[in-house]
């Protein structure tokens, strides 16, 4: 559904941050991209909606050329991407409400969006998804006023509003506590499963990628080196991607402090 | 005790923070010659403590001007003098506001695109050259005597200054939270109102609300030039002597002017 194809992006500077990147996304699959910090995993995002012009190869969506398309067009292409963000990127100072009404803007007018009239149905929807995430009663508090994790919920719900076909999600977990991370992955990995959707996952914490998603990217230097399973990342493969480090020491303790956590969560629930 | 460390060097050496300019010649003589300039500067300034003297008894009858205003006998014209200010700061501040909405968008750099950024900036430089006074004087020339020459003026001063602090307060906003809604394919037009705007509204607000109060005052001195308001009232009772008038249409200004002062941060404190 989403092909890369010889996705090259060069900075100004000289700075190759994507090298001729190929890689498909079929329908509905849920994919991690790791690596370290300055691999490109962000710019790659950022090239397949363009908020970074890709500066060479091709972004397929559904056989559109995104790389090619004018103002308007992109505009519309870029309906059927939602973005999950690092830090949230929840606008501060609108209510909850119009942060996820927000991720319609694409489809109203400007003047409907200016006086906040929207769609009774896309209004219904946005409910629904504030309900989904157990925030309903938050609707009309300013999103300053909100915890991380209930602002990444909300960012979660304004990408999903969009009824998008793919997630972009970048570092969804980078500024949240390890529980809340947790629940955060497992609520956006839940929620592409019920919708059908697919996404690419930026994140740096390797065992919560494990953790969750069926398909794990590496990236190293604006490069491809690992595409498969969570298991098949070896101590070995995690050298390649990352360099250097005591792999053994680090994973297998995560691991057993998520089962004490899943064990906390189903007390609580 | 085997090899020698970097670290057994610096222990026990004390430590300060390394100086602005590093060159020590360089440092003591930019102070020196600092000082010395200073010390020129103020020599070469003649006071004539005669005059002085005399000036002070002058300088007394005004103060004691103050400690009976006389309200009463130019009421009238003190009273339409304020009303004309008061329209002109209005009608100029409103004028001027909104003409400096757009202009601050597309002087900042990070939203408008080059040529824009540049004509925008030109604008924004030009009215801030060109000091009210010198404006107030081509404007009175043009259009004659009168509050639409002070309007005209005070709309083009608010948007010198409104349109670079905007400006620059857009320059400074968190750019995530304006990039979410770019992507969710909204167009400009909504994506300012939405990714900017909220970001930038508070500052709006209080600069606007400042710039009222710096509007307000201008009007008085504008009248000096002719360009109306309670300024050429004030101008008028000096020109006669009649320093209690004139003091009391400078408790009346200072009055005002306090009250759009708090006025201001009411407003400034509800709109964080």
């Amino acid at each position: 559904m989403l092909r890369l194809e010889k996705l090259t992006k060069t900075y100004k500077t000289g700075d190759q941050a994507l090298k001729e990147i190929d890689l498909e996304v079929p329908e509905g699959q849920v994919l991690a991209l790791i690596g370290p910090s300055g691999a490109g995993k962000s710019t790659m995002i950022r090239c397949i909606n363009r908020l970074v012009e890709p500066t060479g190869g091709a972004v397929l969506l559904a056989g559109t050329d995104l790389t090619r398309l004018g103002a308007g067009a992109l505009r519309r292409a870029r309906r059927e991407m939602g973005m999950i963000f690092q830090e949230y990127a929840l606008v501060e100072r609108l209510t909850v409400m119009e942060n996820v009404l927000s991720g319609r803007l694409g489809y109203v007018g400007f003047w409907r969006s200016f006086l906040r009239r929207y769609p009774q149905a896309d209004v219904d929807e946005a409910f629904r998804l504030l309900d989904r995430v157990g925030l309903l009663h938050m609707a009309d508090k300013r999103a300053d006023e909100l915890s991380g994790g209930q602002r990444q919920r909300v960012g979660i719900c304004r990408a999903l509003i969009q009824n998008p076909k793919l997630l972009l999600v970048d570092e969804p977990t980078a500024s949240l506590d390890p529980k809340t991370s947790r629940q955060i992955m497992r609520l956006i990995t839940e929620l592409c499963r019920e919708r059908g959707l697919a996404a690419i996952i930026n994140i740096h914490d390797v065992a919560l990628a494990q953790m969750f998603v069926p398909r794990v990217v590496g990236l190293r230097f604006g490069e491809i080196v690992y595409d498969g399973g969570p298991t098949g990342l070896t101590p070995d493969k995690l050298t390649e991607i990352y360099g250097e480090e005591d792999w053994e020491a680090t994973i297998e303790k995560v691991e057993e402090e998520e089962e004490e956590d899943d064990a906390d969560m189903r007390a609580a629930e | 005790m085997s090899q020698h460390r970097e670290l057994d060097d610096m222990l026990g050496r004390g430590w300060r923070k390394p100086p602005f300019v590093r060159s020590a010649l360089l440092r003591w003589s930019l102070g020196l010659g600092f000082a010395a300039y200073l010390v020129a500067a103020y020599l070469t300034i003649e006071v004539d403590w005669n005059r002085v003297y005399e000036g002070l008894d002058r300088g007394w009858a005004f103060v004691l001007a103050f400690t009976s205003p006389d309200f009463l006998s130019r009421w009238s014209d003190i009273w339409s003098g304020l009303l004309e200010s008061i329209v002109m700061t209005v009608a100029a501040s409103v004028v001027g506001i909104l003409i400096s909405i757009p202009i601050g968008l597309g002087a900042a750099r990070n939203i408008a695109p080059l040529p824009v950024y540049v004509i925008c900036r030109g604008i924004v430089a030009v009215s801030r050259a060109l000091q009210e006074i010198i404006v107030a004087i081509l404007l009175v020339a043009i259009f004659g005597f009168g509050p639409l020459a002070g309007f005209l003026t005070l709309s083009f001063a608010t948007i010198g200054f409104l349109s670079k602090l905007l400006a620059e307060d857009i320059e400074a906003m968190d750019r995530s939270q304006a990039e979410a809604i770019r992507a969710s394919g909204a167009r400009w037009m909504q994506w300012i109102n939405y990714g900017v705007q909220p970001q930038v509204m508070p500052r709006l607000v209080g600069l606007s609300m400042y710039r009222v109060d710096i509007n307000f005052r201008e009007s008085a001195i504008l009248g000096l030039v002719g360009a109306g308001g309670i300024g050429a009232t004030l101008n008028t009772a000096f020109d006669r002597y009649e320093y209690d008038t004139a003091a009391a249409i400078l408790i009346l200004i200072i009055g005002i002017v306090m009250a759009l002062e708090y006025l201001s941060g009411v407003i400034r404190a509800r709109v964080q």
